[in-house]
C-alpha cells in the first residue's frame, strides 16, 4: 500500500497504543527554549525523574533575549531569571544548550536547521507552535504544552492522536516579486485559520520543487496560522544539498546511508490524502494582513474589506470588530496605508535568504523619516553570514537598526514592543491583538522585501513598484 | 514509575467561600511569566489577599493563622472559572493544597487538577457549610476525604461527595497523569528507537 510521509513517519516512531486509544509516540528530536520549558523541569524535579535520552533534547534561548542588550545581567530581572533557570536545568540534566557564548544562539526555529538537527523522516517537538517550521525537511514537527514537554523529558514521548493529511499543490510558478511568505499568507486566506485543524498539510507541487530550503521554511512555520499542527514538504535533493556537511550531519558512509534513508519516507506516488487542494501559483500576489488574525490578508491591489458587503452575519462582525482594532477604513485601499514601524526578523522571516533580497534591494535607499525600521538576525549564525557579506552595513546606512539575534518584536517578552496604536509592517507571523507588546498595537504581516518597501515610503506599498522588481 | 493512588486526602481545612472564583483571581496573570510553578503557592489569591492599592494584608481566610498549613480548599459553585492556565491548580497545590471541596467545578480546572493528582470533589453548599462551620468552631479538626466510598469525614460527622467517575478511577487506581503510562512504555520506546538510525547511534 502506498503511503504518505506522514504516515510512514508516524507508524516508525508509533510505540504502542494507549488505554484510550491515542498512540505513544517517540520524539526524536526534542528542542526546548526558556518560556515553556522551566516548569516542565520543575514537574520533573518533583516526581524525581530523570531525562530519558538527554542527547535529543536541545535547548535555545530566543524569546525574552532583549536584541540591544548583549551582557548579563539583563535589565528586566524576569528575564535573567528565565535565563538562569535554563542554563542551570541543561547543566543539570545534561542537555545541550546553545548559549549565547557558544556563538549559536538564535530562535529554536532557526537554530534546529541550522545545525543539521532537524532532518528528513523524524518526529520533532517543541513547547512552541511554529514547531511546525521543521516540516521544511520532511519531518513531523509540531508544538507541545508545558505537561507534554515534561513527558517528552522523562520518557522521549507523547501520548497524541493522529492527525489526516491534506495534499496542498502549488502548480506553475511564482510571478515576480511574490516570495514563499505570500504563497502561505495566501494559502491561509484561501482555506482560513481553522480550516488545517486535525490536519497535518503536505505541501507539493512546481513552486515547492524550486523553493529552497528557507522558503519551505517561511511556509511550513506558518501552518499553525492555518489551523494545522504540523507541515511538511517532501524531502529531495535541495534538502540533502542544505544539510550536508552541517554540524550534526551525518558524515562519509553514514551520510550516504542517511540520504537513501531520508528518500524512503517521501510519500509514494498514488498514496492516500484525507483531502487535496489545488492552488495555482499564478493567483499569488504580494499579500499584506488588515485584520487581526493572519487569516485576514488581501493581495497589496485589493481593497481593504467592507463589512458591508459581507455575505455571511458571522463575516460581517469578524470584520467589523478586525477594522475596529486596525483603526482602518472599510473600502479604501490597503496601499498607501501609513506606517510607524517595520520590523524584519523572526522564525518565519529572519534567515540569511531573507536578508540579502532585503538588501538588495534597499541599498542606497533611506528609510522614511518617522518609522522606526528594525533588522533582527534569527540566529547568531545568520548575523555572521549577514556581517560578513556587509548586509547589515546596507541596511544600516538605509537607516535600519540592526539588532542581536532573537525573537525581538515578534511577540515582545523582550524589550522590543510598540507603543500605543503604533501600526507595524511586520515579516512576522501572529498579528492577534496586542501581539507586538502593546494592548492597542496593530501588525500588518507581509514578506521582509514588503516590509522594506513600507520601510522606505512610510507606508504600505508595493514592493514590485519601489524597487522596480522584476526578476 | 507508579503513581501514587490517591484514595483518600487527610488533613486540615480552611475555607475560602464565594461562587465564580475564576483563575484569574487563583492567580493574576502577570504571575505567569515564571520560571518554574514552583513559586506560584505564595501569589495564590494574591489580589484579594494583599489590598492591591496599599499591598496591606486584608482578612482573607488564607491570611488567618488559623488555618495555616491546611491541606483541603473549600469554596463554592463554578470554582475555577476562566482562563484556563494550568498556572490556577499549580499555585493551588504549591501552596499546600492536596485536595478541593466544592459545589462544582469549571471543567478546564478540574481537568488540570485531575493530572496534578489533586482531587476536586464536589459536595451540596449545606454540607460544605457544615464543614465549614467544624473548621472555623476548631481549626485544628481532621476532615478526611475518602474516594473509595466518596464521603468526607469531620468532627464526627459524615458527609456524602461526587467525582466524575473517569477521574475518581484515574486518582484512585493512580492513572490521574498520562506520565504513568508513557513511562511503562519506556522498554518498548528502546525497542522503537533502536530501529531508527538516527537515534540508534
Ligand atoms: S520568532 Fe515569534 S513566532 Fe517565532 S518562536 Fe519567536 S516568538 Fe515564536
Amino acid at each position: 500500500m502506498p503511503k504518505s510521509l506522514f504516515e510512514k513517519v508516524w507508524d516508525a516512531h508509533a510505540v504502542r497504543t494507549l488505554a484510550n486509544g491515542q498512540t505513544q509516540l517517540l520524539i526524536g528530536t526534542h528542542l526546548i527554549h526558556e518560556v515553556t520549558s522551566p516548569q516542565a523541569f520543575g514537574m520533573l524535579r518533583d516526581l524525581k525523574l530523570k531525562v530519558a535520552m538527554p542527547h535529543r533534547t536541545f535547548a535555545t534561548v530566543d524569546h525574552i533575549i532583549p536584541t540591544d542588550q548583549l551582557v548579563e545581567p539583563y535589565r528586566d530581572p524576569l528575564a535573567q531569571a528565565m535565563m538562569d533557570e535554563l542554563r542551570k536545568s541543561c547543566a543539570e540534566f545534561g542537555i545541550t544548550f546553545f548559549d549565547r557564548a557558544t556563538g549559536k544562539q538564535g530562535i529554536v526555529h532557526i537554530v534546529g536547521p541550522e545545525q543539521g538537527i532537524t532532518q528528513p523522516g523524524t518526529t520533532i517537538a517543541c513547547g512552541d507552535s511554529h514547531t511546525s517550521t521543521h516540516g521544511a525537511f520532511g519531518a513531523i514537527a509540531f508544538g507541545i504544552g508545558t505537561t507534554q514537554i515534561r513527558d517528552v523529558l522523562a520518557t522521549q514521548t507523547i501520548a497524541l492522536g493522529k492527525l489526516k493529511v491534506r495534499r496542498i499543490n502549488v502548480t506553475g510558478r511564482l510571478r515576480p516579486g511574490v516570495y514563499a511568505k505570500d504563497v502561505i499568507l495566501h494559502i491561509i486566506r484561501v482555506l482560513g485559520v481553522n480550516g488545517g485543524t486535525g490536519f497535518a498539510y503536505e505541501y507539493g507541487g512546481e513552486v515547492f520543487d524550486r523553493m529552497t530550503m528557507e522558503e519551505r521554511m517561511t511556509v511550513c512555520n506558518m501552518s499553525i496560522e492555518g489551523g494545522a499542527r504540523a507541515g511538511y514538504v517532501n524531502p529531495d535533493e535541495t534538502t540533502f544539498a542544505y544539510l550536508k556537511g552541517r554540524p550534526y550531519s551525518p558524515t562519509g558512509a553514514a551520510w550516504d546511508a542517511a540520504v537513501a534513508n531520508w528518500k524512503s519516507f517521501s510519500s509514494d506516488a498514488g498514496c492516500h490524502y484525507d483531502d487535496v487542494v489545488i492552488i495555482a501559483a499564478a493567483d499569488i500576489a504580494p499579500t499584506v494582513t488588515w485584520g487581526i488574525n493572519p487569516g485576514q490578508g488581501i493581495s497589496i491591489v485589493e481593497s481593504i474589506p467592507d463589512p458591508a458587503q459581507a455575505t455571511a452575519v458571522d463575516e460581517k462582525s469578524s470584520i467589523e470588530e478586525a477594522l475596529a482594532y486596525m483603526k482602518l477604513k472599510p473600502g479604501a485601499p490597503i496601499k498607501g496605508t501609513k506606517i510607524d514601524v517595520a520590523f524584519i526578523g523572526s522564525c518565519t522571516n529572519g534567515r540569511l535568504s531573507d536578508f540579502q533580497e532585503v538588501a538588495k534591494f534597499v541599498k542606497g535607499r533611506k528609510v522614511a523619516s518617522g518609522v522606526k525600521a528594525i533588522a533582527v538576525p534569527g540566529s547568531q549564525i545568520v548575523a555572521l553570514q549577514c556581517e560578513k557579506l556587509g548586509l547589515d552595513k546596507i541596511l544600516r546606512e538605509a537607516g535600519f537598526e540592526w539588532r542581536a539575534a532573537g525573537c525581538s518584536m515578534c511577540l515582545a517578552m523582550n524589550p522590543d514592543k510598540l507603543i500605543g496604536d503604533q501600526l507595524c509592517a511586520s515579516s512576522s507571523n501572529r498579528n492577534f491583538k496586542g501581539r507586538q507588546g502593546s494592548p492597542t498595537g496593530r501588525t500588518l504581516l507581509m514578506s521582509p522585501l514588503m516590509v522594506a518597501a513600507a520601510a522606505v515610503t512610510g507606508s504600505v506599498a508595493d514592493a514590485r513598484e519601489v524597487f522596480a522588481v522584476n526578476n | 514509575m507508579a503513581l501514587a493512588k490517591i484514595t483518600s486526602v487527610t488533613g486540615r481545612a480552611v475555607n475560602v467561600p464565594g461562587n465564580d472564583i475564576d483563575t484569574d483571581r487563583i492567580i493574576p496573570a502577570r504571575f505567569m511569566k515564571c520560571v518554574t510553578f514552583d513559586g506560584l503557592g505564595e501569589f495564590l489569591f494574591n489580589d484579594v489577599r494583599k489590598d492591591p492599592k496599599t499591598g496591606e494584608i486584608t482578612n482573607h481566610s488564607l491570611n488567618d493563622a488559623r488555618f495555616k498549613g491546611a491541606t483541603i480548599l473549600l469554596s463554592g459553585a463554578n470554582f475555577g472559572c476562566g482562563s484556563s492556565r494550568e498556572h490556577a491548580p499549580q499555585a493551588i497545590q504549591k501552596y499546600g493544597f492536596k485536595a478541593v471541596i466544592a459545589e462544582n467545578f469549571a471543567e478546564i480546572f478540574f481537568g488540570n487538577s485531575t493530572t496534578l493528582g489533586m482531587p476536586c470533589v464536589t459536595a451540596t453548599r449545606e454540607d460544605i457549610a457544615k464543614i465549614a462551620a467544624a473548621v472555623e468552631a476548631n481549626p485544628a479538626t481532621e476532615v478526611v476525604i475518602d474516594l473509595v466510598p466518596l464521603e468526607v469525614r469531620f468532627a464526627g460527622q459524615t458527609i456524602k461527595i461526587a467525582q466524575r467517575e473517569s477521574a475518581r478511577d484515574a486518582l484512585v487506581h493512580g492513572r490521574w497523569d498520562a506520565i504513568g503510562e508513557l513511562l511503562d512504555g519506556l522498554p518498548a520506546v528502546q525497542t522503537t528507537a533502536k530501529k531508527l538510525p538516527y537515534l540508534a547511534a
